[in-house]
């Protein structure tokens, strides 16, 4: 009677551990495969992306990428104007938000007293969680017409007589166009940058603080010469991140640059981006025509920028992932 | 003068000079505090004006037919119900199919795969998507669902969405499943448990509230996607639950309305504005205020 528990007790407990070893194996291989499937999707964005373009790259050769034409009727087709649009509105974009999230992140981890510090940190997130879209409503319904009326004119009469730099703020004020397009990126993107430069600030320890503030130093000075030396590696990857974010916006974009295929000097000037012009022509080309696949073909030229933004992104932010 | 020059022009001896330099330090760092206070003030100024434009805009727009009624051609008192149910629809589904596959990488890539090469290269391929152009997710999905199969699709919306999806549920999950103390994963294994068993029954139940706060924060993000549906769900002006058709969201409506000549339509794209925001938002800070009653 003894023996035959023990054996039964036995066969169970083998049994149940071919059963656990089992559902370890399962368990394990879904989530490696999991893993893999995510590279899949990389992999394929990458290669659906390359051969749907693949007929404009062989049509246009490396010119696509300087082309400034895009002529729909004769079938020319080039980059030109689109990647100059998308990479003159990202980088006017982080100009206006880093100073912007400096100081926000500033106020935050320094200046603000601790009981309004989350409150403040959240509305600022909040920013971040407003839909593109809404962004692009506000931006065409609101602060185009605030431009055209109170900010572009005085630029023209003050700044566009210089030498220089005046011929940055030309042109009649219709309110869009490439500045008004950078200043809503901007604000989009200020979020981002805010929210990785407050928590690398954080990560600051308190020590080194405290002895800069022992011997004197302003808020200011220990910001400057303690906190910034400390963490400049990630406020770069935080700022890259955000200019990542604003090289592939799309539908606020859309909204208020003035959609023109043309690269003009002045700031006032109507222009595009990779993604407002996908999202605008994209309804107007046929299944597979030359336009559609430049669409593609301008798809994996902004895959590929965004992707060296992005990875040098977390290269410099990798030392605060690693915490 | 910075704190680091001084020592280089040697101390100030001089109790005048000494003065002068310690208040121009002074005032230099008021006018910084000042500046940082007004950049701050600046980007709460923007998030009340967007709030305060919706609601003036979309709460006079808003009323019972934009609930009840179907997207009508412009001047016959149309609504957005057709878009709105579009909607759930599809991030419903995304949500769905998005979550179980990014809890499995998340769980992957911190039960798994620590310090393993593959982990990390599927960690930073996971981080590449979480903000890579959602309208190249589009692109993507047109090239892979809607061409071969023929049109235009609910599905291949609800893939866009669940391709966008994923990633974030992956970093939320990963991050929360590595505040779980080794201890506690140990005294599981010390107990016999297969380690699945202590991964599902231990670990995702202690990290539970975060996982959901982010799948929350990204049902939040996807709900109001607009790129990616233009080239996978398209729209659609009628009523439709079909999946296999193309299929009307509220963010694709609001763009077509908001970009129409008719005074009405846009009147409709400001209520649907207000709608979509309202839910991002209180999604957003429910899953925050979930998180924070956690801790």
């Amino acid at each position: 009677m003894q023996q035959a528990t023990t054996m039964t007790l036995g066969a169970r407990s083998a049994s149940g551990r071919r059963g656990s070893q089992l559902g370890d194996t399962l368990f394990a291989g879904a989530c490696q495969a999991a893993g893999g499937f995510v590279l899949l999707l990389l992999g394929g964005i990458i290669v659906e992306l390359f051969l749907g373009g693949l007929p404009a790259f062989k049509a246009f050769g490396l010119p696509f990428l300087w082309s400034t034409e895009w002529d729909p009727v004769s079938e020319v087709f080039g980059a030109g104007v689109s990647i100059y649009g998308t990479i003159v509105t990202a980088v006017l974009s982080i100009l206006l938000a880093v100073p912007l999230a400096f100081g926000v992140a500033f106020t935050l981890t320094e200046l603000a007293p601790p009981w309004l510090r989350r409150p403040v940190g959240t509305a600022v997130e909040l920013l971040a969680a407003v839909p593109s879209i809404i962004y692009g409503m506000w931006g065409f319904f609101l602060i185009a017409p605030l431009m055209a009326q109170y900010v572009q004119p005085p630029l023209i009469d003050s700044l566009g007589e210089l030498p220089g730099i005046g011929a940055l703020f030309q042109g009649p004020p219709f309110g869009t166009g490439i500045l008004t397009a950078a200043l809503i990126l901007a604000i989009m993107i200020l979020p981002f940058i805010a929210a990785t430069m407050r928590d690398v600030f954080e990560q600051v320890p308190p020590v080194y603080k405290e002895s800069a503030y022992g011997l004197g130093c302003t808020t200011w000075e220990v910001m400057r010469n303690v906190v910034l030396p400390y963490t400049r590696i990630s406020v770069a990857g935080g700022i890259m991140l955000g200019l990542g974010r604003a090289l592939g916006e799309t539908m606020a974009v859309t909204f208020v640059i003035g959609n023109a295929n043309r690269i003009t000097t002045t700031l006032f000037g109507p222009g595009n981006t990779i993604a407002s012009v996908v999202a605008l022509e994209f309804g107007e080309s046929e299944t597979g025509s030359l336009k559609l696949s430049s669409l593609l073909a301008l798809g994996f030229i902004l895959f590929v920028i965004s992707f060296i933004v992005l990875a040098t992104s977390r290269f410099l932010l990798r030392s605060r992932l690693k915490g | 003068m910075s704190a680091t020059a001084s020592p280089a022009l040697g101390p100030v001896k001089d109790p005048k000079v000494a003065a002068r330099l310690g208040s121009r330090r002074k005032r230099v760092d008021v006018v910084i505090r000042t500046l940082s206070l007004a950049a701050t003030g600046i980007g709460l100024v923007f998030l009340a004006s967007i709030l305060v434009t919706l609601f003036a805009k979309g709460f006079g727009a808003m009323n019972l037919s934009v609930l009840t009624e179907v997207t009508r051609p412009p001047g016959s008192e149309g609504g957005l119900l057709n878009a709105i149910v579009g909607s759930l629809i599809q991030v419903a589904l995304a949500t769905l199919i998005g979550t179980p596959i990014g809890m499995l990488v998340g769980t992957y890539l911190a039960e798994y795969a620590r310090g393993s090469r593959f982990g990390d290269v599927v960690r930073f391929v996971s981080d590449i998507l979480l903000s890579a152009p959602s309208i190249l997710i589009g692109l993507f999905v047109y090239q892979l669902l809607v061409l071969p199969f023929g049109g235009f699709s609910g599905w291949a919306g609800v893939a866009a969405l669940a391709i966008i999806i994923i990633p974030i549920v992956v970093r939320t999950t990963e991050d929360m499943l590595r505040l779980i103390p080794n201890t506690l994963r140990e005294a599981v294994i010390g107990l016999g448990a297969p380690k699945w068993k202590m991964v599902v029954m231990v670990c995702w139940r202690s990290a539970i509230s975060g996982i959901i706060t982010g799948v929350l924060l990204g049902i939040a993000r996807i709900a109001g996607e607009t790129a990616p549906l233009l080239f996978t769900s398209l729209g659609n002006n009628a009523w439709s639950t079909d999946l296999s058709a193309p299929m009307p969201s509220l963010p694709i409506t609001i763009y077509s309305y908001a970009g129409s000549p008719f005074q009405d339509w846009i009147e409709l794209a400001w209520a649907g504005a207000l709608l979509i925001t309202l839910a991002v938002l209180l999604l957003n800070i429910g899953a925050r205020t979930l998180l924070r009653s956690r801790k």
